[in-house]
């Protein structure tokens, strides 16, 4: 076995075991995040939306199951799971578009599921997870008439994108509904940082579970996060400070 | 029982697939390549349910006389045509890629042209709904790129072309975008992870 994949079993073996562990603790680990508002402010929307009884949008991105970028879709489907169960109860049930049409299945799954555990599986629509497009533009073309003309108060644009998605932050821009953007792509971070209302930068987006309280995994992934990333920092300074005692030698 | 199989399967193909990336096992690598085929195979199926579903929201909105129903009507007849066509000629025939060409193609540029005023707008907008020193500097920084790489007319701005923009892109650019894709490589990790354990199931079940 070569090096590189023997480091790369080592590292997935090592967070499976912490993963565990910190699992395992319970409630010896306690929760202490540093405060995002974006969170708060989407968590409020969600309120608003069943108070004033309009519909939440969800839009997941193009990265469907068979694609190296799966992970943000796999988020964003955590995020739609929950935040739809609190949203369920509203005069409008909640929407969900993907560009992608495994997304779509797995989004109605999710959808269903949210509905069920809320209690108003007769609200349930087969149609409220849509295929807007099969390509990133297509899919951001099919999904702007949706923020324009369905009476949507709020948009989780969450997922893999391009960057395509400053189209759909300008559609919600302009109908003044509340945006919340994440996505694991730096240009598409870039567009949604200039127009969108709340934005997740970096890595955030595979944090929303545990800030938006979707379970206990969510929080202990989060922390095996935080360790891992800590032992890259110190690798990567480790690594400096040695190549500069060899240079000063 | 599907509460228990749709895991069992999920976590054991997970676990099979993984470990022949990391195994130099034939048996393994076999087993990977035929899930995989399996897996395009499902997908392709998935493709027809998604059409299905774009279908039936369109016709919906139509029969229900909603707003955009002539879009809904135009979308179903290109679709119907170019499946047609795609069915009768094949899709490499030269019909196929002149409506690839002729249509989808420059639909997807102009509206990458959209994209581009739109940024500009958003640009001018900024600072009216974020109006911070981040903001300030993420703007400055986005002018300085953009003067040093677009082609004046008449002269260049001294510096800004050859020396600063590609210190801006080369060192603070590819540095902080290094920082945030391994943070976002460890999130994909996680995420991957709670799914492989079965703690996470997107596929379906409470």
């Amino acid at each position: 076995m070569q090096i590189p994949a023997l480091a790369g079993l080592i590292l997935i073996f090592f967070s499976v075991i912490l993963l565990i562990g910190l699992f395992l603790l319970k409630d010896r680990v306690k929760a202490s995040f540093r405060d995002i508002p974006a969170f708060a402010n989407f968590t409020k929307a969600l309120g608003n939306a069943v108070e004033n009884g309009s519909r939440i949008h969800f839009s997941l991105g193009s990265a469907g199951l068979s694609n190296s970028r799966t992970a943000a879709s796999f988020a964003s489907l955590s995020v739609l799971r929950q935040s739809a169960e609190l949203s369920a109860a509203s005069d409008k049930s909640p929407l969900a578009t993907s560009g992608d049409a495994t997304l779509t299945i797995l989004s109605q799954d999710s959808l269903k599921i949210a509905h069920n555990i809320a209690g108003v599986d007769h609200r349930y629509e087969a149609s409220s997870g849509r295929l807007a497009g099969l390509t990133p533009f297509s899919y951001a073309a099919g999904t702007v008439p949706t923020i324009y003309d369905e009476d949507i108060s709020a948009n989780m644009i969450a997922g893999s994108f391009g960057v395509e998605v400053g189209l759909l932050s300008d559609a919600s821009e302009r109908t003044r509904s509340f945006t919340l953007a994440a996505t694991d792509s730096l240009p598409a971070q870039s567009v949604l940082y200039a127009n969108a209302n709340e934005v997740l930068i970096g890595e955030e987006l595979f944090a929303s579970g545990a800030y938006l309280d979707i379970g206990r995994t969510h929080l202990v992934s989060l922390y095996v996060q935080d360790i891992l990333r800590w032992i890259i920092v110190a690798t990567l300074l480790g690594g400096a400070a040695m190549k500069l005692l060899a240079g000063l030698l | 029982m599907t509460k228990l199989f749709a895991p069992a399967i999920a976590i054991t193909t997970g676990v099979l697939v993984l470990l022949s990336y990391f195994l130099p096992n034939n048996t393994l690598v076999g087993l990977r390549v035929t899930i995989v085929q399996w897996a395009v195979i499902l997908a392709g199926a998935a493709v027809f349910v998604g059409i299905s579903n774009l279908l039936s929201i369109h016709f919906k909105k139509i029969m229900g006389k909603e707003k955009g129903r002539i879009y809904s009507l135009l979308l179903i007849a290109s679709l119907i045509i170019t499946l047609a066509l795609g069915i009768f000629l094949g899709t490499d025939s030269p019909t196929m890629q002149s409506i690839f060409n002729a249509i989808i193609l420059p639909v997807e540029s102009s509206l990458l042209a959209i994209m581009a005023v739109t940024l500009i707008y958003a640009g001018i907008r900024l600072l009216r709904h974020r109006n911070d020193l981040t903001a300030m500097i993420f703007l400055f920084f986005a002018l300085i790129t953009m003067l040093g790489a677009a082609p004046l007319p008449f002269f260049q701005i001294p510096l800004v072309g050859d020396l600063i923009r590609p210190w801006v892109v080369g060192v603070l650019a590819t540095s902080g975008a290094r920082g945030i894709l391994l943070g976002v490589g460890l999130g994909t990790l996680l995420t991957g992870l709670r799914i492989l354990i079965g703690a996470d199931r997107p596929y379906g079940g409470k």
